[in-house]
């Protein structure tokens, strides 16, 4: 879980351009950058993690902090595997 | 609507989003690129975008991904066009390239297709001029990314009908989208305000009457744009920008569109913007968006 975390915060860091936010923060709040980085964010956990998100999964709110993202694929990860 | 078919010229970026939405709203749709490569990606990018559309609308199913992708054609051919009621070209913003496509499609389909020119700086009467239909030939500047702006800025060029308005229109009420519509003049609206904008952000930023990151934040903050003027140069690519300025400045030969001579440095510099890593901002990871 805290090997995922830290791959979730150093990919984070580098789309903010290396502005280190805290673990709870709305990334999409910040005003950085906007709800289309969400595809990024998607992509990059599916491709490092292995996991195929369904039509379900595609919330932002899953996607819109370290700890959410985290915490999502928690609980994702051991049930669809791509 | 669903009986038509409408023609998409451009396989790139907006090209793709455009050819999307029409099949996420059930319209038959031809996508033509003279390179087989650009209409591959095409195919690939609009399936993954048609599964993460979910993201941003969770109010608005838009059906099964192979359903809509059955609804795509990818073809090289021109020729497929003269089954399309409608056509919308997205080909790069170049006259010369532009013209070619015109007198082709105005050749092959037939005489009561109407054609928008998706552009955001190229005069849609002079397109006019190049084909035997002046009267069916519109603009319908897209935003990207496609599918989730809801708006069209749509421009009448001076021989463009009452018809092919309506059409238009109903046309993009059929993808969910509003028409906004504008008479032809360089830039149109949302090109001219932007890049000027930009482009005095730039001159802020040359006299160093504040930072890069300061001049962002006032207008986000201020004005409540979800990005700043520098952010967007660096996203729509710097050399872009000089580009619509020199246009700009071209087309009404009216000084105060004189681009900014940073923007000129920058783009000799290879200072392009996300697309470079560096810009007005400095990127250490190249982004889909």
């Amino acid at each position: 879980m805290e090997d995922n975390k830290q791959k979730i915060q150093a990919f984070i860091y580098e789309i903010l351009n290396n502005m280190v936010v805290s673990d709870d923060q709305d990334i999409f709040e910040l005003g950085v950058v906007n709800s289309l980085f969400a595809m990024q964010i998607v992509l990059f956990v599916e491709k490092e993690f292995g996991i195929c998100f369904q039509d379900n999964d595609l919330d932002l709110e899953n996607f819109n902090s370290i700890n959410n993202i985290n915490n999502f694929i928690g609980k994702k990860k051991n049930i669809i595997a791509c | 609507m669903n009986n038509k078919t409408v023609g998409v010229i451009g396989a790139g970026t907006i090209g793709s989003g455009v050819a999307q939405d029409l099949a996420q709203n059930g319209i038959k749709t031809i996508v033509v690129d003279v390179s087989q490569a650009a209409l591959d990606t095409a195919r690939n990018k609009i399936r993954q975008n048609i599964r993460l559309y979910k993201l941003y609308n969770k109010t608005k199913p838009i059906g099964n991904a192979d359903e809509i992708m059955e609804l795509l054609t990818f073809t090289t051919d021109y020729k497929e066009l003269e089954e399309a009621s409608f056509v919308i070209e997205n080909i790069t913003e170049n006259w010369e390239a532009k013209k070619e496509v015109y007198k082709r499609i105005d050749e092959i389909c037939p005489e009561n297709t109407m054609f928008a020119v998706n552009s955001s700086c190229i005069s849609i009467t002079r397109v006019g001029s190049v084909t035997k239909r002046p009267s069916q030939i519109l603009g319908m500047h897209f935003m990207n990314p496609v599918p989730i702006k809801p708006v069209v800025e749509v421009i009448r060029g001076f021989h463009t009908s009452a018809e092919t308005i309506k059409a238009a229109e109903e046309l993009l009420k059929h993808m969910q989208k509003e028409a906004i519509i504008i008479n032809d003049m360089p830039g149109f609206v949302s090109n001219r305000l932007m890049t000027f904008m930009i482009n005095e952000a730039a001159f802020l930023v040359q006299e160093q009457v504040a930072a890069v990151e300061d001049i962002d934040r006032l207008i986000k903050t201020s004005y409540g744009h979800k990005m700043g003027p520098l952010e967007t140069a660096d996203l729509i690519g710097v050399d872009t920008i000089l580009y619509s300025m020199e246009v700009l400045y071209e087309s009404f030969n009216d000084s105060k569109f004189r681009p900014c001579p940073l923007l000129k440095k920058m783009v000799d510099a290879g200072q392009l913007g996300r697309k470079s890593g560096k810009g007005f901002y400095t990127y250490s990871k190249e982004l889909i968006y």
